[in-house]
């Protein structure tokens, strides 16, 4: 029995609603569903069972007209059931019913906001540090667990199990559901604000919005980072990312030419870029440097403002640029610094002391199979006369990368210097 | 929630005190009883013989076997507790982070076993 065009209609439209409401309020409806009892697990699960409802549901019956409140009060039934089942007590029924009504009495769509508590929850120094950045993206995102995975270079299997570790100890030790006091809370902000981040460069990643998954993350982290200067205004660090981030996001568009072509930021053209984005972000930054307190993501939101400048003005500021490099990896030295850095250090001081800068990391284990560094190296390579290792660094670049645009881009830099070889 | 407040620390800290600064040791600690109590969050405390008093056992091939000393032979010892009745974790340690323990050794805090899955106290 095949389904009529318009059972099929339905399915879609319900599948799309799904997905939307999915992306947009995951971490809103969990904050709801485990604020009470810590246990966010349990939360994920009557979450997935309520999405599953809706999909059998909203093709036969129509879209409710409030889908969140509608997956809500499914998943928080489902919640109440799965407590009984467990025999967990009456107590946590109960505060999943209190819950209930709480919601219940609200407007529709007016859902409280908790994701806030729910990110300093999973940023909570009881637990491992290393675990914190991913906990987020999965519980306040709604990230896989393999998609975390790849982006922390680890297994899934691995990453699935610390998740799950993570997870216990909030519900275990009592790890509360709340936003810090003010004197704790800049030192617990600065997790909240690398998770952020982690989310927005997964989002970045997906130029074309091809991958659902990350569709909306770059969008969601956005909002996440102008929550958390709303409610920080005077913390310069969430100034710098949201100012990082939307100078990022200003030229997202301008990645891509009219042939879905990688375009790299030299041969951008500025005029394509957002200005008021660009605006805002210099008016953060500006706000934030007021505070006299620099740190890393101001560091890198003055870095990407430099670049506007250059490209703007066709004036080169590398040697401004190199300085903030420095400042860069006085505070916070890692690899991938390192190779932008030496990026800017070939426009200043030529390609081979950016070869030789990068010559202490060519054993770094967390590189091997970094992409931005094999690009970097086969630029530097080819542009300091070393052809044949730059062949081999290209091949490297092409292999790792997962976005075909700048795969093609890669690929026809390569033939142009082996053919310039020949 | 319940939890267990341990508090390691050097024994020979102690022997090496002079008396007026056990005074002050044992006042220290007194007060911070006192604050439990009138916070109404104290359930259990005691302080604990030293170590060259533990014994351990265990049984092995079904017979106990006897040990004089304690379980683990590291530099800080366990050398009493508090039980404390708390809303979640964040006030559990801010509690330890006033207890004396805090300064001269270190606490370790452990929520309590209670059911499969625990519910928060009331807040």
């Amino acid at each position: 029995m095949s389904p009529s065009g318009g059972e099929r209609g339905a399915e879609v439209a319900a599948h799309s609603v799904a997905e939307a409401v999915a992306r947009r309020s995951y971490g809103k409806l969990v904050a709801l569903l485990a604020m009470r009892t810590r246990d966010v697990a349990a939360a994920e699960d009557a979450l997935a069972d309520a999405f599953a409802a809706a999909l059998a549901d909203w093709p036969e019956r129509g879209c409710p007209a409030n889908p969140e409140a509608w997956l809500m009060t499914v998943a928080r039934r489902r919640a109440i059931d799965g407590a009984r089942h467990r025999y967990v007590g009456d107590e946590v029924a109960n505060q999943l019913t209190i819950l209930a009504d709480e919601i219940d009495e609200r407007e529709a769509g007016a859902l409280p906001d908790r994701r806030l508590a729910l990110l300093f929850a999973c940023t909570h120094p009881a637990l491992d540090a290393g675990i914190r950045t991913p906990l987020m993206l999965q519980v306040v995102l709604g990230l896989e667990a393999k998609t975390i995975a790849s982006a922390f270079l680890m297994s899934p299997a691995a990453m699935t199990k610390r998740l799950v570790r993570a997870k216990t100890k909030i519900r275990e030790a009592g790890i509360p559901f709340s936003v810090p006091e003010r004197e704790e809370l800049p030192g617990r902000l600065a997790a909240v604000l690398e998770a952020v981040y982690a989310a927005y460069a997964e989002g970045w990643t997906d130029p074309v919005g091809g991958d659902t998954v990350r569709r909306d993350l770059a969008g969601e982290a956005l909002f996440l980072a102008q929550l958390l200067v709303e409610l920080l205004p005077g913390e310069p660090e969430t100034l710098g990312l949201l100012a990082l981030m939307l100078y990022a996001q200003a030229r997202r568009d301008a990645r891509r030419d009219a042939a879905g072509d990688y375009v790299p930021l030299s041969a951008q053209d500025p005029q394509t870029w957002n200005t008021p984005m660009i605006d805002t972000a210099n008016a953060l930054l500006r706000r934030a440097s007021a505070c006299n307190a620099i740190g890393r993501f101001q560091l890198e939101a003055a870095l990407q403002s430099a670049h506007v400048y250059r490209c703007r003005t066709h004036r080169p500021n590398w040697d401004e640029i190199v300085q903030l490099y420095d400042a860069l990896l006085a505070i916070a030295a890692s690899p991938v610094v390192a190779v932008n850095r030496a990026l800017a250090l070939a426009e200043r001081d030529g390609p081979q002391v950016a070869l030789d800068a990068l010559e202490p990391y060519a054993d770094d284990p967390r590189l091997v199979d970094y992409q931005p560094y094999w690009a970097a190296r086969a630029d530097l390579l080819a542009r300091a006369g070393a052809t044949v290792e730059a062949l081999g660094a290209y091949d490297l670049a092409i292999g790792l990368e997962r976005d075909p645009a700048v795969r093609r881009f890669l690929q026809r830099k390569r033939i142009d210097l082996s053919s310039a070889k020949s | 929630m319940q939890y267990l407040l341990m508090i390691y620390s050097e024994e020979n800290g102690w022997n090496q005190l002079t008396d007026s600064e056990r005074q002050q040791g044992v006042a220290a600690y007194q007060a911070y009883t006192e604050s439990l109590k009138k916070a109404e969050v104290l359930v259990g405390a005691n302080r604990l013989q030293q170590t060259n008093t533990a014994t351990t056992v265990r049984l092995v091939d079904g017979k106990p076997q006897v040990l004089d000393g304690p379980y683990s032979d590291s530099k800080e010892q366990l050398a009493g507790y508090y039980l404390i009745d708390a809303p979640n974790l964040d006030a559990a340690i801010a509690w330890a982070a006033r207890c004396p323990g805090a300064a001269h050794g270190l606490m370790e805090v452990r929520p309590v076993w209670t059911a499969p899955y625990d519910a928060p106290s009331a807040a």
